[in-house]
């Protein structure tokens, strides 16, 4: 077994400390080609993944880069210097720890290249440029090990393929490369241990005692739908003061805005509570967060921006408001309450409404259980792999076997063909377009049988759009007239907005004046309801393991687990109608304040019952039935029109959906985003940076126009195929229309009722009602118009 | 779909008079009635005169010999099919280029034999002016008139308009407005000028908020966004 430095182990054991069994065991194993460590937040994870590095280096290492660490959050690279820095000072070892991010200086990486440290803590991001330099080689000689931290949230995304191509390449250059990945959370450790690397080994730690995680009883019984959960803030409070310190995550940013405001309304004891999330700006985000590690605040307001494993103080208590929607998310952010090994952590759960309490329970079920869910991740997406190609090309020229034998050694990439990869390489040096026009002015040329950039200059500006995070573009927020911003909201919502409007952020409500150079101009507006608060908010959809869960609730013959209203309303709904089950589809039919309504219970999540909706009312258009509108959620979606369904089945038969999938598909703002996001990735669009964007005249055109022209004129371009894949993927989910489709069969049941049913009733109250329209946008802007014109005197 | 085959594509057998009818926007500019067509075209009835403007042929060819990207090569083609349906509909027998035709003098040399034929023959027979552009300074080989603006009584047609100029019609800007949550490519008018959108396919645009836009324009001035409805609001400023 590898040993400690003597000085190292004197020092750990001066401080009392002793090594839990899983970082013995990581040290056992500091040969091995490849180690997944799955232990409890608080576990001493992170110093398990280097204690092989720090016995290998000893106390006076001889130069040169043996360790090279990679975690999804700059913050945490800063964060693990600090711990790091800790042991190895205190034990007078010669080792040295420096982070590479976005925000390390020029100066600082200009000399990190030139005389790399032992351990290097960055991105993937920012490795990716590092090893598109020429002198990769040369930074990368000797590389001993590489460890990534968080690993489930990067295999996540597009940055994890990105990652692993990354880590073959680095494999190449170093054989005996070892491989470390650190996780709390995993679903399915097989897969995460295949997408590591194809010869890992697992190692468990003692995941320690169950959370103790309950739903928080209030005085009122939840609202009948909506999201937020401010009915509950009087029992927060009442928690709040009754803990050290707590956290309260919410789903979106909007919601965290709405519900802060309100709970400052109600503090009456003006306990301090801040609120911590994406769209503040970065000084706002950073007061917070000092506060917090200071022992200052009682409780934040957050997102998914606390989710992952900075330590932020003493937390005692997590409130998750709304639904979960996904168990590992939930697990997650339980574990940020108490990072003590062996501890329990404390957490509530608040629903946002009676369905919600459904969903919350089934989510309380699942974590006794040890469940966690996770749709499996198709293969290695393939803009990616075009971006590899492009930085590989830029590090120096290479040989396209010898690439392809390397990107098929990536876990993700496993299974790529040889003809996908040719397609690929193809489209970074000639376009790949059906028209062959770039013969003279290539990208990448092959000369002696090996691939390099025709212009060597091009390298420039392929590094500048390396990796795969997109932003989406925001505009800063400021008061009118003095300085501090105030946060940041997405373009597409500013570009809604007329003076006048109101809207939520950092916690107030400002009042819209204007747009000037790039900022939202705000003024403060006392006391009025937010007109909108909608920026940057992800849409999650409940995961399949959480649907599955709820209707084998709904087929109990009671409910002693849920409280009594909830109870009661399932109760009512299997009196005077059914509830849905497993092996159905349960539609229910029914007239309402003079419209016909249909109501489908698919449990297929947000997105996709959105997309039912969408095809449904196609299909029903189509038939005469003259749809009105129709609006979905997580658990089903309500349709509305002018004629009654009485022969449902031809509506959701899987071939017809599809063929109006690929109508619908083609002129669809979410194909439009996933091309932009894709040609953005695979290199053919660049990406605007925040601060170069010129104001006024766009150098650039809308990426809308490129895929147009695709379509029309090369519809099966490589972008075109990995867009359509990705959609379907993403924000269409039709794949778990298919999977409900499959999963009921041809049980497909029409309830016929002469009113509302108590299910669906929520569904009335749901905003984001979609109309079914075909000229209405257009009739819309005529009107406009010629208001405009009036209001002018010139019609 | 319009066939991709557009070099075997067979000149119209018979002329239209007149313009097809369709979602125009017809504007009284010194005395003479003009339609903005949803293109982005305009269209002289009563001299049967057809003038578009920054066509930029040629544009994914410059960027990639610059080193860029390679986007995809069929705008050329998609501009000249958009030129080739707004004659086919006007059968105007003059044709006036604002400038701004060919993304560079050697994107108007380098360009591809299909879209070569198919542009002369869309001249064939029609008495066709190339006006300079800041992309296009020099003449262009393509045999006919080339030259920095046209008068055609009253108008005066030219690539960047002048601010002491009168009944001038222009391009250059690529103006576009925005309306109901889309943002378009649109002309502006006041009483003295007339500045046509961007008819290339890769073009992107200049919000007629910019400074540049309402220097030049009257405060009264008219932004008509193109689409499948042409449309008029006060130009947005």
């Amino acid at each position: 077994m590898t040993t400690l430095p003597p000085a190292f182990a004197d020092w750990f054991a001066a401080k009392g400390w002793t090594l839990h069994p899983h970082q013995l065991d990581m040290l056992a194993r500091s040969g091995d080609p490849a180690t997944l460590l799955i232990a409890p937040t608080g576990g001493g994870k992170t110093l398990a993944g280097f204690l092989p590095t720090l016995a290998e280096l000893g106390p006076n290492p001889a130069p040169g880069l043996h360790t090279l660490y990679v975690s999804p959050l700059k913050a945490l690279t800063a964060d693990i210097r600090r711990n790091l820095g800790t042991p190895i000072e205190g034990a007078g070892l010669k080792i040295r720890v420096e982070d590479r991010t976005g925000d390390t200086s020029y100066t600082q990486r200009r000399r990190q290249r030139a005389d790399p440290p032992h351990i290097l803590l960055t991105t993937p991001e920012s490795l990716a440029l590092l090893l598109s330099y020429e002198d990769a080689p040369r930074i990368f000689a000797g590389l001993q090990r590489v460890i990534i931290d968080e690993i489930h949230a990067l295999a996540e995304s597009k940055r994890g393929d990105q990652l692993v191509l990354q880590i073959a390449r680095l494999q190449s250059l170093n054989p005996n490369l070892r491989r470390i990945g650190l996780s709390a959370t995993v679903e399915n450790p097989p897969a995460l241990a295949r997408f590591l690397s194809p010869r890992t080994t697992i190692l468990e730690a003692d995941p320690g005692p169950d959370p103790d995680i309950s739903m928080l009883e209030t005085d009122a019984p939840p609202p009948w739908s909506g999201g937020g959960g401010r009915y509950a803030i009087p029992a927060i409070l009442n928690e709040v003061t009754r803990h050290k310190t707590t956290l309260i995550f919410h789903n979106t940013r909007a919601q965290a805005e709405l519900f802060f405001h309100d709970l400052w309304l109600q503090n009456a004891q003006d306990l301090p509570i801040g609120i911590h999330h994406g769209s503040l700006s970065r000084e706002q985000r950073e007061r917070v967060e000092q506060a917090m590690t200071a022992g200052a605040l009682r409780a934040v307001v957050c997102t998914g921006s606390l989710d992952l494993g900075i330590d932020w103080g003493d937390v005692d208590l997590v409130i998750q408001v709304g639904a979960p929607k996904n168990v590992k998310r939930l697990v997650q952010r339980i574990g940020r309450a108490n990072h003590r090994y062996n501890a329990p952590s404390k957490a509530l759960l608040v629903p946002a409404n009676r369905f919600e309490v459904v969903e919350c329970q089934a989510a309380l079920d699942a974590v006794h259980a040890h469940t966690l869910d996770g749709e499996p991740r198709g293969p290695g997406p393939r803009d990616v792999l075009c971006q590899h190609i492009l930085a590989t090309a830029c590090a120096g020229p290479f040989n396209a076997d010898d690439l392809y034998a390397e990107v098929t050694t990536a876990g993700p990439y496993a299974h790529l063909t040889r003809p996908e990869f040719d397609a690929c390489l193809d489209f970074t040096a000639t376009g790949g377009y059906a028209l062959k026009a770039y013969d003279r002015w290539q990208r990448l040329r092959q000369t002696h049988g090996k691939w390099h950039l025709r212009d060597p200059r091009a390298a420039a500006l392929i590094r500048q759009n390396l990796g795969t995070i997109i932003d989406i573009e925001t505009l800063k927020v400021r008061f009118r007239g003095h300085g501090a911003p105030l946060g940041e909201v997405e373009e597409s919502f500013a570009a809604t907005l007329t003076p006048g409007d109101t809207f939520l952020i950092g916690g107030q409500i400002v009042r819209y004046e204007g747009l000037r150079e790039m900022t939202v101009e705000v003024s403060k507006t006392p006391g009025r309801d937010p007109k909108v608060a909608v920026f940057n908010g992800t849409k999650f959809a409940t995961s399949t393991l959480l649907a599955d869960r709820i209707l084998q609730i709904f087929q109990q013959d009671s409910w002693p687990d849920l409280p009594t209203h909830t109870a009661q309303w399932l109760s009512l709904q299997r009196e005077v109608s059914r509830l849905p089950d497993p092996h159905s589809l349960l539609l229910e039919s029914f007239p309402h304040d003079g419209r016909e309504h249909l109501v489908v219970y698919g449990f297929a999540g947000r997105n996709a019952q959105q997309t039912l909706g969408l095809l449904v009312t196609k299909q029903m258009e189509s038939q005469g039935l003259a749809p009105l509108g129709f609006v979905a959620t997580d658990y089903a979606t309500l349709i509305w029109g002018l004629d009654p369904v009485t022969d449902p089945a031809p509506l959701f038969n899987l071939d017809t959906l599809k063929d109006g999938l690929d109508t619908w598909l083609s002129g669809n703002a979410v194909m439009k985003r996933t091309f932009r996001n894709t040609a953005m990735i695979a290199g053919l669009i660049e990406r605007s940076h925040q601060g170069r964007r010129k104001t006024g005249r766009q150098a650039t055109f809308s990426s809308d126009i490129l895929y147009d022209t695709l379509r029309r004129y090369d519809p099966d371009h490589l972008l075109l195929q990995i867009t359509r894949e990705e959609a379907l993927r993403g924000l269409i989910d039709f794949s778990r229309i298919e999977t409900m489709l499959a999963r009921v069969g041809e049980n497909i049941d029409l309830i016929r009722r002469r009113r509302v049913t108590p299910l669906a009733a929520p569904l009335f109250f749901e905003p984001g009602r979609i109309p079914v329209h075909g000229e209405a946008r257009d009739r819309l802007a005529t009107a406009q118009a010629q208001a405009l014109m009036e209001a002018a005197g010139l019609a | 779909m319009r066939s991709t085959q557009f070099h075997n594509r067979p000149l119209p057998q018979t002329r239209r008079r007149g313009i097809k009818p369709q979602m125009h926007h017809a504007l009284f500019f010194h005395g003479e009635t003009l339609h903005l067509l949803p293109s982005g075209a305009l269209y002289w009835p009563a001299r049967e005169t057809l003038a578009v403007s920054d066509l930029h042929l040629g544009k994914s060819e410059r960027l990639a010999r610059r080193g860029g990207t390679l986007l995809p090569p069929y705008e050329t083609q998609a501009t000249l099919e958009k030129l080739d349906r707004d004659l086919d509909h006007t059968a105007a027998e003059t044709v006036i280029c604002l400038g701004d035709s060919f993304d560079d003098l050697a994107a108007a040399e380098g360009i591809d034999e299909a879209s070569r034929l198919w542009l002369t023959r869309l001249m064939a027979g029609r008495d066709w002016t190339w006006i300079t552009g800041n992309h296009d300074p020099g003449p262009i080989d393509l045999g006919v008139t080339h030259r920095a603006d046209l008068k055609l009584h009253p108008f005066t047609f030219r690539h960047i308009a002048k601010p002491e100029e009168t009944a001038e019609i222009s391009g250059h800007y690529h103006p576009k407005a925005r309306l109901a949550g889309q943002s378009k490519p649109c002309f502006l008018a006041d009483a003295q000028r007339l500045i046509l959108p961007a008819y290339g396919i890769y073009t992107g645009g200049l919000r007629s908020h910019d400074a540049a836009l309402t220097a030049l324009l009257a405060k009264d001035a008219l932004a008509i966004l193109t689409g499948p409805r042409v449309l008029a609001i006060p130009m947005p400023r």
